[in-house]
């Protein structure tokens, strides 16, 4: 199981992002854990600047805006 | 840690001229309606059981015109920004802006600010980004005063409902308020003020971050300019179109004088006034710009109209709240302080310009 953490303070496109990485990790057949940062120290201390950002098992991978789905999938499945 | 570590299943992309194509030919068909935009909306009025030249008739014929024209303004220049954009990022400025001067960086913050992908919802994480990658407080405060005072929907409304000239102003000056303010902070040394786990977060304690991107495809980047336009668009198309019928009520039934007398340039107190009145006022630009184009017609003055809406984007109370998890009291009254005297001295300055 892949652990996936999203950055962001509960905005709009946080939950979009959430949304996303459910269903590219449904598509591909990948199990994820996901777990919501809304914590501004820590989102800041992971070293995202802009919001929302995702990491995949404790590397981030993406920050700011919504990701682009088949670039999500390449980091699901790697 | 970055995400070059990941490996692609994309190969370099082909050059592809569906995107280059799509764009020649949307950017032909939106010059074709934006020129026939004036006779479209006389035709219309002309459709509607009112007089032509009557109060209704003039507010109508504001609205049918106003309306489809700030909205294909808006459409463009938010495509363009959001495409623009996609060449910066956070992670840039804050290496272009980390250890700089004072003085040269908070020009350059400035002008980052503007062109930087910049939400409010991020501001905390990017404050605490930049002043633990050592930009100094000063120059942050440049960057967060002109990325939301300083955006292309107020820039574009201004364009649209009252003119290049005011256009033009509104950038210069919200970008010396930006570069003025966060100089006079940076040189008050309050470093002190931030809060205390703010200071506490050693220099380069938080991590990197995102380093070494592949820089995006042309599609990519148009694909973020759509992006832009359903996001913002879907935002503020409603505010639009309720700042102009107010806009176009304003015009058709508000008496000259009225606004003359109070928010004229004879009566000294209305600028003061005009900023502290926007400071609880929570808008975004579209919604108070079409008003301050009704209120300019009936005579207020520039400057006060000016400060009023440079007050109401840039010292917004919910603002305030997001930054009060990491300023204390004491510094987000010397920012409300120090931004609303530039802001009222350009306000008194228009006033006395025009």
């Amino acid at each position: 199981m892949k652990s996936v953490a999203i950055y962001g303070p509960g905005c709009k496109r946080c939950a979009a992002t959430a949304q996303m990485v459910e269903a590219a990790a449904a598509k591909l057949g990948i199990e994820v854990g996901i777990e919501k940062v809304t914590n501004a120290r820590a989102i800041a201390m992971a070293g995202v600047l802009a919001t929302p950002g995702i990491a995949i098992d404790g590397h981030l991978v993406h920050a700011g805006g919504l990701p682009d789905e088949a670039r999500l999938e390449d980091w699901l499945s790697s | 840690m970055s995400a070059g570590t990941f490996p692609s299943r994309h190969p370099a992309p082909r050059r592809d001229w569906h995107w280059p194509l799509g764009l020649l030919g949307a950017g032909t068909l939106w010059w074709l309606v934006y020129r026939q935009l004036q006779p479209l909306a006389e035709t219309l009025v002309g459709l509607l059981p009112v007089e032509r030249h009557s109060r209704t008739g003039e507010a109508l014929a504001f609205f049918f015109y106003d309306v489809p024209k700030v909205m294909m303004l808006l459409v463009l220049i938010v495509f363009a920004m959001g495409v623009l954009r996609s060449y910066f990022s956070a992670e840039k400025t804050r290496a272009l802006l980390s250890g700089r001067r004072e003085g040269a960086g908070n020009v350059l913050a400035a002008g980052l600010g503007v062109m930087t992908p910049f939400c409010s919802c991020s501001a905390v994480p990017l404050f605490i980004g930049f002043v633990s990658a050592g930009v100094p407080l000063g120059v942050t405060f440049s960057f967060l005063i002109a990325a939301p005072m300083v955006n292309e929907v107020a820039l574009v409304l201004l364009f649209g409902l009252v003119g290049w000239q005011v256009a033009a102003a509104y950038l210069g000056f919200g970008l010396a308020i930006a570069i003025a303010a966060g100089f006079v902070i940076g040189k008050l040394r309050l470093e002190g003020w931030l809060q205390d786990w703010v200071r506490d977060i050693q220099s380069g304690a938080a991590a990197a971050g995102l380093a070494g991107d592949a820089p995006p495809a042309f599609a990519e980047r148009c694909r973020r300019g759509l992006e832009a336009v359903r996001e913002i668009f879907g935002r503020v198309w409603i505010w639009i179109l309720l700042g102009i019928a107010l806009g176009a009520a304003i015009h058709g039934y508000v008496p000259e004088d009225m606004m003359v007398r109070i928010m004229g340039a004879g009566t000294w107190w209305s600028v003061p006034a005009a900023v502290l009145m926007g400071i609880p006022m929570y808008t975004n630009a579209a919604g108070v710009i079409p008003i301050v184009e009704a209120l300019l017609s009936k005579g207020a003055a520039l400057g006060t109209v000016l400060a009023f809406m440079m007050s109401v984007i840039a010292l917004s109370l919910p603002e305030m709240v997001i930054l009060r998890q990491v300023l204390t009291l004491r510094l987000i009254a010397v920012f409300i302080l120090v931004v609303g005297s530039g802001i009222l001295a350009v306000g008194y300055l228009f006033n006395f310009l025009f």
